[in-house]
């Protein structure tokens, strides 16, 4: 049938489309920042965190 | 949100970038709940196959005591451990290197295994549409590598998008069953529901239970998973607890219901291989609106696993390149979107091959046991994070009750989920356990040479004890 053809043919594009729209930007990204500012990240910080060292289980 | 909200100054006067904390407890439902349901729709069912209908209840809530361990535990731990990565960055903290390595293979092997079963399942929906309109030569791989693609760049371009849709479609999957469920008169059972004809007694007897128990956890695989988001939360000390256990809770209604409703309609012997079980329960109502709810169900439940499992799986393998367990390279931070994206596209070609492989029982299994594999892993490590900080020492967002009987049963149930999975599936268990053998002698040899063993450990707590 014409129309699932047509639909088979029209998710390879779709799928190739967005596939090489994250890999071009991925590109883009890494050749416009510093490899140091994109590996900046650190674990999370979270108000639990901010906790008083103080408190018991210091030995 | 401006540029400026969403990065910090480093402690040397550097601009960083982290996660963006955007999400709040609905999400992390969204995340768990996600991808789980899709375990209602399909899978749950070979269970029945092998302790019968009654051994698959069974298995049920044997499995459900097991994954409600996992889930008061995992709350507990993470909302301590704020960190993407969820029970990688929990051993790496805990336990240490060795185990944190394997932890964070089986998170990302059972995530990207489970993603390309999904899509897998979606290609398959669309060639039965296909099917039942006279097109019976469909090729369901365009569609996969479509899925993939299309969550894959949901994901890409920002978390808070990707849970939100995710919330949605796992909401309307989750009323599907609940509509199905007021469709067939629960107020009067009998009248649409043939428990009494249909139900038998254990046609295996317990041995059959027991084999049971490896399916049973089809109802619930995953649920684990909301660990992942833990430092992209708002508060995590309050979202990751809340949307744990309320999606515990949800799939605990949702497993019980889809077994009261497909024990009630089909014969044990059918249920036992059916491939989309709650979708023919749909078909004996005769009703062609529930039908078509819950086609639509079914493939919804499907896309939010997949989309769970991407990010999941992107947030394991982002983790562990920032600490340099794996190339420090996957541990980009997108400057726009705020998201791993070199992990996301990263992982794009290995859930394809996954799924180019057709093997669906096979990549389920690994994904299954990897994810048992961690579950074990859980119970030694609350354990070990109780005696080294003890309660009051460390601020918990959540602290579980009856510590250490949680610990105990969940490595009991574990015990015997392993026994099932090696009735059934023995020469699987022995091959992952050789792979992770392996990877493990790997990372001893010459991968862990390139961490930088300081800065791994972030949280600040104070020194253990005994330490």
């Amino acid at each position: 049938m014409i129309f699932w053809e047509i639909f088979s043919y029209a998710a390879w594009a779709l799928a190739a489309l967005l596939l090489g729209w994250m890999l071009l930007d991925l590109i883009k990204v890494s050749k416009d920042y510093s490899e140091e500012f994109l590996l900046s990240a650190r674990e999370g910080a979270d108000e639990l965190l901010q906790q008083d060292h103080a408190q018991g289980g210091k030995k | 949100m401006t540029a400026q909200d969403t990065t910090a100054q480093g402690g040397g006067g550097g601009e960083r970038l982290y996660l963006l904390k955007v999400l709040g407890p609905v999400h992390v439902w969204a995340l768990g709940v996600g991808i789980v349901l899709v375990g209602e729709y399909m899978g749950w069912n070979f269970s029945v196959g092998k302790g019968g209908a009654l051994g698959s209840l069974i298995a049920c809530w044997i499995i459900g005591l097991l994954y409600t361990c996992v889930a008061m535990i995992d709350s507990e731990v993470t909302s301590t451990v704020a960190a993407a990565g969820g029970q990688y960055a929990q051993a790496k903290h805990i336990i240490g290197p060795l185990m944190a390595f394997n932890v964070g293979l089986y998170l990302v092997m059972a995530y990207t295994m489970l993603e390309a079963a999904d899509a897998l399942v979606v290609g398959d929906l669309l060639v039965q549409v296909a099917a039942e309109t006279g097109y019976a030569a469909l090729d369901p791989k365009p569609f996969v590598v479509l899925t993939i693609a299309i969550l894959a760049w949901l994901n890409y371009r920002g978390v808070f998008m990707t849970l939100t849709v995710n919330f949605v479609i796992t909401a309307i999957a989750f009323i599907a069953i609940i509509l199905l469920f007021l469709g067939l008169n629960p107020w009067n059972p009998s009248e649409s529901l043939f428990h009494k004809q249909l139900l038998t007694d254990l046609p295996y007897g317990w041995i059959g239970v027991v084999a049971a128990l490896q399916f049973g956890m089809w109802y619930y695989l995953g649920i684990e998973g909301t660990c992942q988001a833990a430092e992209e939360v708002r508060s995590a000390g309050r979202s990751i607890p809340l949307g744990t256990m309320s999606g515990m809770m949800t799939l605990l209604i949702a497993a019980s219901l889809t077994w009261f409703l497909a024990s009630g309609l089909l014969p044990w012997e059918y249920l036992g291989q059916s491939g989309v079980p709650l979708y023919d329960t749909s078909r004996m109502t005769d009703s062609n609106g529930l039908q078509v709810l819950l086609f639509i169900g079914t493939l919804f439940a499907a896309v939010a696993s997949a989309n769970g499992c991407i990010n999941d799986a992107a947030r394991a393998w982002f983790s562990m390149g920032r600490d340099r367990y794996m190339p420090i390279w996957f541990g980009a931070v997108h400057p726009k979107y705020r998201t791993p994206f070199r992990s996301i596209v990263f992982l794009i070609p290995i859930a394809v091959s996954f799924a180019f492989t057709g093997l669906l029982d096979q990549v389920i299994t690994f994904s299954i046991l990897s994810g048992l594999l961690g579950y074990t892993f859980m119970s030694f490590n609350v354990v070990k994070f109780r005696n080294k900080w003890p309660l009051g020492t460390i601020k918990r967002g959540y602290v579980h009750p009856f510590h250490p009987i949680p610990a105990i049963l969940l490595l009991t149930l574990c015990s015997a989920t392993y026994f099932a999975t090696f009735l059934g599936y023995g020469t699987s268990l022995i091959s992952i356990m050789i792979f992770y053998i392996v990877a493990s002698v790997w990372f001893a040899m010459h991968r862990y040479r390139f961490v930088y063993r300081g800065d791994q450990f972030t949280m600040p707590w104070p020194r253990p004890i005994g330490h």
